[in-house]
């Protein structure tokens, strides 16, 4: 039960090393092909650069790409927090009233489905800049927040409800002490999901504004590179920006740990 | 004593009808005496855990009355339940379970710990205040769910097939604890069950529902003083066991002529 033979504990720690082994010689394999394709065929730079040539251009170019990332990374996380603040506030108002909710859940919907690369345009000529870009990421981002947080919160326990109702409680108490928490794993899951969104958001706002020439984000860098055919950095570029995507990632899952670990199945380790 | 046999609760003539067309209850009468331990034995789906919830107020009935001896008003803070399964917050304590129906009632917390850590040791879990329910077995569990039940020391306690999903021997410990309880607090218990070998052992009175429509068969007393493994091996038990499976042997057959 508890885990601790000898046995089953060396068992976890190979366990742990090959998850963390096998995709790291992945990663190296598939670097030492991308080199050996580019030296052996003599690729020019300005095609295909050399992995080595990408890292030197990252520490290079650091500081315009480092103030790119910022850039970008304030974006994100501001369109993640309206994102937070807009879907949850609009699932506890759909959850609260019927009328609400069917008025609004289409628009909902649409604003989804219609694709943001196809929005960010139209975005640039009526919002500032700045504005423009937090839009769209916030517009990509919000609904799985709101999906999922509505979902979680009606699907609270009935003999739990009934249990409040016998105790009268307001329907204030009800939202606080019963529908949140019981929705806060599925809302978290949202949350990690909109981690990611709202970064495809910022930067598909970022490329769309590239064009008008003021952007000064990571997407902005990658499509000004394309333009100059520097190659490199737009690798190097690219590479932050996957990064980013995944210390995300990593950040939001790690909160979700902590808030959850004590008490929800999903957090919790099975041993078989 | 006089007021003993008085009833705490009445029904009246209460029907159910669900909106599905399912006609759950279909004149019930009965009366829950004040400080009595009262079964409600039937097969499943004959309408106990409605007849129940209608007590509790959870659900209205579709014909008949409830009346309180006395005489309506707020009876949330005089109820106890406890549902077939524990239905415990997963994300809270056991502490912050126990505190919730004080907390509903506008209580504060620390105000309330002394009266939240006696009832914990009443049902014999005050070590377990800062576990969480899934680090917890599923009888321990349901002992939080008594204790919250408890907690505002209600003057009816209703129990929905509370032990139902539990094993035997666990079974049998929370049955001697629930009558130990009964006898300790003076409160009245109504409790809904389908095992007609609990209801003898737990009971000072068992009636029997017929299945659909749910109405009241028999009713049955049991006259033992004693509740303990003596008790559930004697003459005495097999006997009313055998008339209570009659009873609802009866009560059954009642049901499929209907």
């Amino acid at each position: 039960m508890s885990g601790g033979s000898p046995q089953e504990s060396g068992r976890e720690r190979r366990e742990q090393a090959l998850r963390i082994l096998a995709p790291a010689g992945v990663l190296a394999l598939g670097v030492v092909l991308w080199d050996l394709i580019v030296r052996v065929n003599g690729i020019p730079p300005y095609i295909l650069p050399s992995p080595g040539l990408v890292l030197s251009t990252l520490v290079s170019d650091w500081p315009v790409l480092w103030t790119s990332l910022l850039a970008t990374l304030e974006t994100t996380m501001e369109g993640l927090a309206l994102a937070v603040i807009g879907g949850i506030g609009l699932a506890v108002l759909f959850n609260q009233s019927r009328l609400i909710e069917h008025s609004l859940y289409p628009y909902a919907v649409i604003l989804q489905v219609t694709p943001v690369v196809a929005v960010a345009p139209l975005l640039l000529i009526y919002l500032p800049q700045q504005a423009a870009v937090l839009a769209c990421a916030w517009i990509v981002a919000f609904f799985p927040v709101l999906a999922n947080t509505t979902l979680g919160l009606s699907s609270v326990d009935h003999n739990l409800a009934d249990l409040f109702r016998l105790y009268g409680a307001s329907r204030w108490q009800v939202l606080r002490e019963l529908k949140l928490p019981a929705a806060l794993p599925q809302m978290l899951a949202g949350i990690r999901i909109a981690g990611g969104l709202s970064l495809i958001g910022a930067v598909v706002a970022e490329i769309a504004a590239g064009s008008a020439g003021a952007g000064s984000g990571l997407a902005y860098r990658i499509a000004e590179s394309g333009y100059r055919l520097n190659i490199p950095r737009m690798f190097a570029a690219l590479l932050l920006l996957s990064l980013a995507g995944i210390v995300i990632f990593a950040l939001l899952s790690w909160l979700t740990h902590l808030v959850l670990h004590r008490w929800h199945e999903s957090a919790i380790a099975r041993e078989t | 004593m006089s007021d003993s046999s008085s009833p705490i609760v009445s029904l009246r003539g209460v029907g159910k009808l669900f909106g599905t067309g399912t006609l759950a209850l279909d004149g019930l009468d009965l009366d829950v005496r004040r400080g009595e331990f009262l079964s409600l034995l039937g097969p499943s789906g004959c309408g106990k855990s409605t007849a129940l919830r209608i007590v509790a107020g959870l659900s209205e009935p579709s014909r008949g009355t409830v009346t309180w001896s006395d005489g309506g008003g707020s009876h949330a803070r005089d109820i106890g339940f406890v549902f077939q399964e524990p239905t415990l917050m997963p994300w809270a304590t056991v502490l912050a379970n126990v505190f919730l129906p004080l907390k509903l009632a506008g209580a504060d917390r620390a105000a309330a710990v002394p009266r939240i850590m006696e009832t914990l040791a009443r049902v014999g879990l005050a070590d377990f205040a800062e576990a969480y329910p899934r680090e917890l077995s599923g009888g321990m569990r349901m002992r939080v769910s008594i204790a919250r039940a408890l907690v505002t020391a209600p003057r009816i306690l209703l129990m929905d097939e509370p032990f139902a999903a539990l094993d035997e021997i666990t079974r049998f410990k929370l049955n001697d604890d629930l009558v130990a309880l009964w006898r300790e607090l003076r409160m009245t218990v109504v409790f809904v069950t389908h095992s007609v070998f609990e209801s003898v052992y737990l009971s000072q009175r068992i009636v029997v529902m017929t299945n659909r429509p749910g109405r009241v068969s028999s009713e049955l007393a049991i006259d033992a003083t004693h509740r303990d493994a003596r008790f559930r091996t004697s003459a005495e038990y097999a006997g009313y066991c055998r008339v209570a499976s009659e009873a609802l042997g009866r009560a059954m057959n009642a049901g499929a002529a209907a």
